[in-house]
């Protein structure tokens, strides 16, 4: 009966695809995470560059992975032309053959004529991607629902005797081991060599056991600033832009804890087979100009991956809050910060992924 | 339509005993029928041929795809064809020659050219984790490498010089392969090729099978516990006050999966409904909310409500045809209400019964939104890892896999009750 189910919900999706497709070939279809984050990149690269070429976009939400683009790629039936990824998987969408290469020497050049090879933080060109934004995974608390002393540290999180209450956390083990071994004294150097070994492995799950039963998980960037509003919990691991958006555009009452943020980078890949490949490298050119990146950081808290760009970055949208503290690479916020790594994800992440659903489950 | 005709008749009286029948055309009259029923079988099967394709293109074939993968994943040897053929001759006893290694240096060349090397690191890391990258960059630097192979690899990386690895890869070269229904039982083979369980941090899906038996179990039985007076009531009021209540059976059944479960999310949850009413009555104090959702209760709750209805329609159907009057001549021949009820109305309300438990119970088997939107960590099922491992994980030999065993139980299922309760008796509506 499921099967049925999905084969039909399959069947009328793909007709939906046709029918989508069919209805304007010629549109350059953008794939992003949605909510504040797609906004963010709507106002900055989509709309000029829409005025600019008179090329339309077709905006599309997904939940990160590679899931889809493999079934794309592999059905040989690609709809989606350029895709917003995270760092390991555009590493293992490079590698499996599903996107294409991209010569960094076709980017555009900063405004002093600095070559894009230099002019991008380095780690943030590989063969196939190029990155926009460096993000952070923090936690936060809400500042109305916590009396006397304020959370400060990672520890904090994982301390539920001084901060009684829910957490919120992604259902996945990347990030989240990061974290308990920070917050287990693990020094941020130090996390991924430890990781590797099994006793690391179980030395993280143990730090994760002592709040497992005061665990909300979340799957989709947009909902821990609502489990947050909804008093669902009282702290919550979040995408750091998605906290900063809720706190100075909707007021809310948020406060991020920089302390032990694990950060990351998102690049763009445009995949094999794309029906508008050449559209696509043109937007992709004109996005990660110097002025673009600096562009979108006016609409959400994530840093620029050009050098460039930095100097440049200026007010929110509402014209009064200083964008630049609110950078994960801001140095302040670096104090105690881990950099992804997205080798270690790429090799450990069907062992771990299988252990921490076997330890959800359990 | 078939006549004897008149010049076959002897005389009255005599009747013709050999002599064939005929139509009035003077073709023997079986030919005749012969002819009219393919022409009726080939009229009904070109009016099911639709369907019969529609199910073929959609049901059969995806499903059969589906299982094949299960158990053929020839990633590994169309990527390395060389090493494949090479490792053949491998015993397996120490690491593998300089042959194998040369066959595989240059496999590395071709899969680096096409950018097909991760799909075969993908392969191996299910089963040797952490070699993903040893592959990678194995492939980076595959034009670099000389002769002798052997070392130049193992320089590279230390793990090239691991026998283990080896092993696992000389598994993944086979196209044909037990690993992921192994896999699927908490299984795997040792590098000796003895299949052994795997470690017991990692063991879960013989237990989520079972709490996906069990969760179907209680929801069945709940179904059928609420759904059965309610279908006696409907069945003994008068048509039209029973018509008007169907409909509060009826209209939940037609509103959207979706609508009904967010629903129970928001009568449910910490904050929600259910729990603010107990609150404001004193009933339970504001820092002790009782935890409906995300868990099993949540799970077991919802799908309850969601299925019910699947039980109370066979049940109606079947009670609206028992007379009334079998229950009142028990009755008068001296039985207790409960006797009569136990002895003469269950009885006949078998087949209802064994419709809806059949229908729930297979449905809530493999249900999967409901569980994934209300189930937390702990209500779960094998569908949502089936989820997981062909949305996420990419692994879809081991998706396949666990489909394939839920399938297997479900026909085992499905043949046990025909054997208890005959499935001819069954009565859907």
């Amino acid at each position: 009966m499921k099967t049925v189910l999905k084969s039909t919900v399959m069947a009328a999706a793909a007709f939906g695809l046709f029918a989508g497709a069919s209805a304007s070939a010629d549109d350059l279809t953008v794939v992003s995470w949605g909510g504040a984050y797609t906004k963010s990149q709507v106002e900055a690269y989509q709309k000029p560059w829409m005025a600019k070429t008179g090329h339309n976009i077709r905006s599309e939400d997904y939940n990160g992975g590679i899931a889809e683009i493999k079934a794309q790629v592999e059905a040989g039936n690609v709809t989606w032309d350029i895709v917003d990824v995270e760092l390991s998987d555009a590493v293992r969408a490079c590698d499996e053959g599903l996107v294409i290469p991209i010569d960094p020497a076709e980017l555009p050049a900063a405004p002093d004529g600095t070559p894009a090879v230099d002019d991008f933080i380095p780690g943030t060109l590989s063969e196939c991607a190029v990155a926009t934004i460096v993000w952070s995974t923090i936690y936060s608390y809400d500042a109305s629902k916590i009396e006397g002393d304020k959370p400060t540290t990672i520890g904090d999180f994982f301390d539920t005797e001084k901060f009684p209450g829910k957490r919120g956390m992604r259902k996945s083990p990347k990030a989240n081991l990061e974290f308990a071994l920070l917050a287990d004294g693990v020094p941020a150097g130090d996390i991924y060599e430890i990781l590797a070994s099994p006793e690391g492995v179980e030395r993280a799950f143990k730090k994760l056991d002592t709040i497992k039963d005061s665990v909300v998980w979340w799957e989709a960037g947009a909902q821990p600033p609502q489990l947050l509003a909804d008093g669902e919990v009282l702290m919550t691991t979040a995408y750091n832009g998605r906290i900063f958006n809720a706190a100075a555009g909707e007021d809310k009452p948020f406060e991020i804890v920089w302390d032990g943020q694990v950060w990351d980078i998102d690049l763009w890949v445009i995949l094999e087979g794309a029906p508008n490949k050449d559209l696509a490298m043109d937007f992709l050119k004109f996005s990660t100009s110097t002025q673009a990146l600096a562009d979108q950081a006016k609409w959400i808290s994530y840093g620029p991956a050009r050098k460039s760009s930095a100097p440049l970055v200026g007010l929110y949208q509402d014209g009064k809050t200083e964008m630049g503290p609110q950078m994960p690479t801001a140095p302040a916020n670096m104090k105690n910060a881990v950099q992804n790594n997205f080798e270690f994800w790429a090799d450990h992440q069907d062992e771990l992924n299988e252990r921490f659903n076997a330890w959800l489950a359990g | 339509m078939a006549t004897v005709s008149d010049h076959m008749t002897p005389g009255i009286g005599q009747v013709a005993v050999d002599a064939p029948l005929t139509a009035a055309d003077g073709t023997p009259l079986r030919k005749k029928l012969a002819q009219a029923n393919r022409r009726a079988r080939l009229r009904a099967t070109l009016l099911v041929a639709p369907l019969l394709l529609f199910v073929l293109i959609t049901f059969i074939v995806p499903i059969g795809q589906m299982l094949v993968r299960s158990f053929h994943e020839p990633t590994f040897s169309e990527v390395l064809p060389r090493t494949t053929e090479a490792l053949k001759q491998w015993d397996g006893a120490d690491l593998p020659d300089e042959a194998v290694f040369a066959a595989f240096a240059d496999d590395l060349k071709d899969a680096k050219e096409n950018r097909t090397i991760g799909q075969v690191a993908t392969r191996v890391n299910y089963a040797y984790a952490g070699s993903r990258s040893a592959f990678t960059s194995a492939a980076r630097k595959s034009t670099g490498f000389e002769a002798p192979y052997k070392e130049a690899l193992i320089a590279a990386d230390d793990v090239w010089g691991e026998r283990d690895l080896w092993a696992v890869m000389k598994r993944a070269s086979k196209s044909y392969t037990p690993e992921f229904y192994l896999a699927a039982v908490d299984r795997t083979t040792d590098v000796d090729g003895n299949i052994v369980m795997v470690d017991d941090f990692r063991q879960i899906y013989v237990k989520i099978l079972l709490r996906t038996l069990y969760l179907a179990g209680v929801i069945t039985g709940l179904c059928l516990l609420l759904g059965y007076p309610v279908a006696f009531l409907l069945a003994s009021l008068p048509t039209r006050t029973s018509n008007l209540l169907m409909i509060l059976v009826l209209l939940p059944f037609w509103t959207s999966l979706l609508v009904r479960t967010t629903a129970w999310i928001a009568l449910l949850q910490s904050q929600g409904i259910i729990n603010d009413v107990l609150v404001a009555m004193w009933l339970i104090d504001d820092d002790s909310r009782l935890q409906m959702i995300y868990n099993q209760t949540g799970t077991i709750i919802a799908m309850t409500h969601i299925l019910l209805p699947f039980s109370i329609l066979p049940l109606f159907s079947v009670m609206k045809t028992i007379p009334p009057t079998y229950m009142r001549a028990a009755r008068s021949l001296g039985a207790t209400p409960w006797t009569a009820f136990w002895k003469i109305y269950v009885p006949q309300t078998v087949p209802g019964i064994a419709a809806g438990v059949l229908l729930v119970f297979i449905l809530a088997v493999g249900y999967y939104i409901t569980p994934a939107l209300v189930g937390g960590q702990d209500g779960q099922l094998i569908s949502n890892f089936i989820a997981l491992h062909m949305q996420k994980t990419l692994n879809w030999s081991m998706a396949a896999a666990l489909g394939g065993i839920l399938l297997a139980t479900i026909m085992v299922l499905y043949w046990l009750f025909n054997k208890i309760v005959g499935i001819d008796r069954l009565k859907l509506g």
